[in-house]
């Protein structure tokens, strides 16, 4: 039972990532002009005819996203236009290390920030510091991470000359981009919780243990921290897609040469490699973390059986 | 027959008229119940009603330079200063919300008049075509919305058809979730299985029974996804991929502030505080009806 319910979603996982570089390919296709600019540099007939043979240009769209995908199967993305002396694959492994060391510095933040504050709402519940936080919360999560940056900018920079405005290679130069960064996944985890929290607090069991005589920090630390936890991992795989979609502003604002960057400036640049190639990244991953939540979320919560959930 | 017709119009008055006016009442005393909601409602009433009146109240037009007088500080003649060609940031602000209102209600609108059909059909028709939909409603989420909203603007280039274009694609989706959950639900309860059973038309079912009862629900949808469709608009304009000069959306008045953030802050505290406010106010109004129209899902905010 398990396997199998295992291996559809695996099956479904491929279709979907070989649905999405269909429709990414055939879109990038769509477009008007090809590669050669004819303005600057006009080619013979006979030329052109040449070179769209050896590119397989001249072959019908589906035999060229069968190559593409036959190349991309053995690590071969191509060349990225903007910067041609490099393939898209090492491009990739250059400025893809920036992005995770940034994300997983504000998952940890925001997680372990995230899980103090959502357990210290709950059982501060209904008081000034409860109001306080949500509200803190409500902004963090409805606000958009740029406008956090310019504000950080604004004060830590501008006014206070505190921290440069940008850049990346010094450790505190990461303070502005983590803060804002963090800011909004720090305020999806510190809700969750709160919620989670505040519905074991009021459960048979922890009534229980408090009337066993056990002490409120003992409450939290052994039933009722275990218990809000489930709801609470299945927030990291949705989340870690939407940390790259945030990484592309934060990059962007504070000039940090990372792949969102990089996303950027291929979108400017029409760089189809690079942009099919990120694309790919993130459907997969996206599906993978979608995947693992939800087995673990069955290893963690004895009640949920496989093949219930999901649809 | 005075009789007859009184008798005949009694039953039919009471499930109707006052126990509507009561859901809504109700639902308003709820709403109200909390002043922030108010606060918010009135602040988002209050953007609106000023983007709305920007051609008559912005002391200039959005697109009048002065080079003569750049990144001027605010000042009786400009109230928020001249940007970097000398335009009046206040005026620019006013038509700025225009332009995110338009696009932000135009790909809400989109979605719902996508998704509400598509998600109803999936409900009611079942089997291969609520298959093939709902694998539809997968690929379109296997990447962020605003992700697939970038890649399509790098294929057909900025601007506000394509900006509304892009983030309605992946806007019809919630809608569609929602109305096929409703009808599933709703679509085996008694009352619906009691019309059908007198011979009532599926037109009839879905007019009559479906979405009445899934409008609460499908208004809190579209209220909390207006505000993020001017988070997802202001964010395309700010990288440079959404809105086209020389028209002004607050999310590239702040990406063309960063340049001149040391010499004039008042041009990126402008544009950052609206869009702040404009989005938080119209998400705490969607969080309020919320819990106004269905007070049985206690969200504890």
């Amino acid at each position: 039972m398990t396997g199998r319910y295992l291996l559809g979603r695996v099956a479904g996982l491929g279709i979907v990532v070989v649905v999405v570089s269909i429709l990414a390919f055939a879109l990038m296709h769509a477009v008007p002009g090809g590669p050669f600019d004819e303005t600057q540099m006009p080619l013979p007939p006979a030329a052109k005819a040449n070179i769209l043979h050896k590119y397989a240009l001249d072959k019908p769209l589906w035999v060229q996203y069968v190559n593409y995908v036959g190349h991309a199967l053995r690590g071969d993305f191509g060349i990225p236009y903007q910067s041609p002396t490099e393939t898209v694959l090492g491009l990739i492994a250059r400025v893809w290390p920036v992005t995770l060391l940034l994300g997983g510095i504000v998952v940890a933040i925001s997680f372990t920030c995230g899980l103090g504050l959502g357990i210290l709402a709950a059982v501060r519940h209904n008081t000034w510091l409860d109001t306080l936080l949500t509200a803190l919360a409500s902004l963090g999560m409805t606000v958009p991470n740029f406008i956090i940056a310019i504000w950080l900018i604004l004060i830590l920079s501008v006014r206070l000359h505190w921290l440069p405005t940008g850049g990346w290679g010094q450790a505190r130069l990461l303070i502005m981009p983590v803060i804002a960064y963090s800011l909004q996944p720090l305020a999806i985890v510190a809700r969750y919780t709160r919620v989670a929290v505040l519905e074991v607090l009021s459960s048979d069991y922890v009534r229980t243990a408090r009337a066993k005589g056990l002490s409120p920090a003992r409450v939290v630390a052994r039933h009722v921290l275990r218990n809000a936890c489930i709801p609470i991992v299945t927030l990291l795989g949705p989340m870690i897609p939407d940390l790259f979609t945030g990484s592309i502003f934060i990059e962007f604002t504070f000039r940090i040469p990372g792949l969102g960057k990089f996303f950027v400036s291929s979108i400017f640049e029409r760089d189809y490699p690079m942009i099919m190639a990120t694309i790919l990244l993130v459907a997969v991953l996206w599906s993978l973390t979608y995947l693992l939540s939800d087995l673990l979320y069955v290893v963690i919560d004895p009640r949920v059986r496989v093949g219930a959930r999901g649809r | 027959m005075p009789a007859a017709g009184d008798a005949a119009a009694l039953p039919r008055a009471r499930p109707g008229a006052p126990g509507r006016r009561g859901l809504w009442t109700d639902a308003w005393r709820r709403f109200a119940r909390n002043p922030v909601r108010i606060g918010a409602a009135a602040t988002a009433l209050l953007i609106v009603a000023l983007s709305l009146l920007a051609p008559l109240i912005a002391p200039a037009r959005y697109d009048v330079v002065n080079i003569a007088e750049p990144l001027a500080p605010p000042s009786p003649r400009h109230w928020l200063g001249t940007d970097a060609i000398g335009r009046d940031v206040l005026s620019r602000l006013l038509y700025g919300g225009r332009t995110s209102l338009e696009v932000a209600l135009t790909v809400v609108g989109l979605g719902v008049v996508v998704g509400v059909p598509l998600g109803t059909l999936a409900g009611f028709a079942g089997g291969w075509v609520d298959y093939v939909i709902m694998r539809l409603v997968e690929v379109s989420t296997a990447l962020p919305g605003l992700l697939l909203a970038m890649l399509v603007i790098s294929v057909l280039g900025s601007g506000v058809g394509n900006v509304i274009l892009a983030l309605a694609l992946a806007a019809w989706i919630e809608p569609c979730r929602l109305m096929r959950a409703q009808t599933l639900a709703l679509r085996d309860r008694e009352f619906v299985e009691a019309a059908w059973a007198q011979g009532a038309t599926t037109g009839h079912l879905i007019g009559r029974h479906i979405l009445p009862n899934a409008l609460g629900p499908l208004i809190v949808v579209v209220t909390l996804n207006i505000p993020r469709m001017i988070f997802s608009e202001a964010s395309l304009s700010f990288l440079g991929l959404g809105i086209n000069d020389p028209l002004p959306s607050w999310g590239k008045m702040v990406s063309e502030s960063v340049s001149y953030l040391e010499v004039s802050p008042m041009l990126g505290i402008a544009p950052t505080l609206m869009i702040a406010v404009a989005v938080l106010s119209l998400t705490l109004v969607g969080d309020g009806l919320r819990d106004a129209l269905d007070p049985s899902k206690d969200q504890g905010l």
